[in-house]
């Protein structure tokens, strides 16, 4: 349902991805694993439409969508948690959830607001506090609950674990399996490769800004270059 | 991390009782230097009704800078626009002059959005000194555009009948019994409008995290255009509501430009409510102080409460950073 196809991208002068293809099929959670300056975060940052692209395409059920602005993706049921999280800090939890579903009607906020705190009971709790008093755990409980409530066909995960304890990391793993499993796409950015392998259906992995490796989550983990090259085994 | 929930003592005033001490302090020698209680209180009610119309000037100032980041050196001119509209539609129709409200709400509005997405969405994150630069220019645009159009003789848009209205001893002309009123009143409409609606909320959500905003979906750009156009709306509507009692010429808005910042700067850069409540500050500072410190400009005691603000308290009376 997502593809890119061929994409060469990068900032200024300096080209990051070169001839990058990689595609998501519906219900399927896909990493992208690869050392620092692989072109992680750059392959995210052109689907969201926050860079341009030198060449190639990015096609969603068969539309294409390069060069799209934030928003419109957000409508067409792309959503993206970036690394930072991109809270509304002064704003309370709630409101940081029901801003999440900015596009879609209002009738639907509520139900959408317990699914979430379903799935994050702490949400909950602290659903009147400033997101930027939470520690960095809930704020990324947050940053995903504030995507879903947007009811997106396709979640993009950039690091999810950055600043995370190890046990914290495996929650937020956790929740992107679950999330899946309820029918949503999800690519899934990460560092911690051998975390992020193990909870994957398929997995890229991006070398100088291209696929050199692909295939299920475990098998590559098992892999011997992989292993070498990014599990430090 | 845990947080105590109990204030803690402390024998420093806050900023804001502080200020609020020096208000009264202002007004004790205002009282002993003029040793009249009925001059004294004339000038509490003036400058409580100057300052109505402060606020909400200089709301519409801070909302600018907290939704984005924009010091605004045009905002004066915004005024002085509204004060041309309602010159306009008194002289067209020959109605009274608050027929010019919507009037001047909607041109500026309309204007400020224009402005946004035509020309100051394309400087949005270049350096301060760019905006700030391109601001000056349109506002030296405006004043010039104005002098073209109606020259430079000063114009006015009186009431037919101006009736002096009695509140507790002191006298104000109904028109500026009128601004400050209506002044107050939009005020609190735009603090609605922020805090109690989803469209407010979005507004609030760009001033927090604009990446995030547009993560969400919010179109940050229309964001921009509509917070531009209230900003301006708010400078439409304060030259409206004065026009009444304020002398018509292209460089009328010039005075409350440097105004609205003290009162911005006061409330804390893009606090709403801070301005608000620094505006009335303002009006007693400056009418308290014209009377204490006697053949001077009442402008003189506003710069030095200004001064002292940025010396002591840079980020205003009431502690909240800028966003």
């Amino acid at each position: 349902m997502l593809e890119l196809d061929n994409i060469a991208a990068g900032y200024g002068k300096l080209q990051i991805l070169h001839e990058l293809s990689i595609h998501v099929r519906p219900g399927e959670l896909v990493s992208v694993v690869g050392a620092n300056g692989a072109g992680k975060t750059t392959t995210l940052r052109v689907i969201s439409g926050l860079i341009g692209t030198m060449g190639g395409q990015v096609r969603y059920d068969g539309e294409v969508i390069t060069g799209l602005r934030a928003h419109q993706l957000v409508k067409r049921g792309i959503v993206q948690v970036s690394e930072d999280r991109d809270l509304f800090g002064p704003m309370t939890v709630e409101e940081n959830l029901v801003l999440g579903a900015w596009t879609r009607r209002k009738a639907a906020i509520n139900e959408e607001l317990e699914r979430i705190f379903e799935l994050f009971p702490i949400l909950l709790e602290r659903r009147r506090q400033a997101a930027q008093t939470m520690s960095g755990g809930q704020q990324q409980m947050l940053a995903i609950g504030r995507a879903l409530m947007a009811k997106p066909k396709v979640l993009m995960l950039d690091e999810p674990s950055t600043g995370l304890s190890p046990k914290m990391t495996w929650d937020v793993l956790n929740a992107a399996s679950a999330i899946r499993d309820s029918g949503v796409s999800v690519l899934l950015v990460e560092q911690n490769a051998a975390q992020a392998l193990a909870i994957s259906d398929r997995a890229y992995v991006l070398e100088s800004g291209s696929v050199v490796l692909e295939g299920p989550g475990r098998e590559l983990a098992g892999d011997e270059r992989v292993k070498k090259a990014y599990l430090g085994l | 991390m845990a947080v105590s929930t109990r204030r803690q003592l402390s024998l420093r005033p806050s900023p804001f009782v502080a200020t609020m001490l020096l208000v009264l302090a202002l007004f004790v020698v205002a009282l002993l230097r003029s040793g009249s209680m009925s001059i004294t209180g004339q000038a509490l009610l003036t400058g409580l009704i100057a300052g109505g119309v402060y606020s909400l000037l200089a709301m519409g100032l801070s909302l600018i800078f907290g939704v984005l980041d924009i010091v605004n050196f045009a905002h004066g001119s915004f005024l002085a626009i509204g004060l041309f509209v309602t010159y306009e539609v008194v002289h067209q129709t020959g109605a009274n002059p608050y027929v010019a409200l919507p009037v001047a709400i909607v041109v500026l509005f309309v204007l400020g959005a224009l402005l946004q997405l035509l020309v100051l969405n394309r400087t949005m994150g270049s350096s301060l000194e760019s905006q700030l630069l391109i601001t000056l220019g349109l506002s030296l645009l405006i004043s010039n555009a104005l002098l073209l159009f109606f020259g430079g003789d000063p114009l006015s848009a009186n009431l037919h009948n101006d009736p002096g209205v009695h509140i507790f001893g002191a006298v104000a002309n109904l028109s500026r019994v009128i601004a400050f009123v209506g002044a107050l009143v939009l005020a609190l409409l735009l603090y609605v409008l922020l805090e109690k609606t989803s469209f407010g909320r979005a507004i609030r959500a760009v001033a927090a995290n604009r990446q995030g905003a547009g993560l969400v979906g919010i179109d940050v750009r229309m964001i921009y255009a509509v917070t531009f156009g209230l900003g301006t709306a708010c400078a439409g509507a304060a030259g409206m509501f004065i026009a009444p009692f304020t002398t018509i010429t292209p460089t009328a808005g010039d005075q409350f430009n440097i105004l609205a910042f003290v009162v911005v700067v006061m409330g804390g850069l893009g606090n709403i409510m801070g301005a608000l409540v620094s505006g009335l500050i303002v009006g007693l500072v400056e009418q308290l102080g014209g009377v204490a410190i006697a053949g001077q400009s009442p402008l003189l005691s506003v710069f030095i409460l200004f001064l002292l603000i940025l010396l002591i308290r840079p980020q205003g009376i009431f502690g909240a950073k800028s966003s």
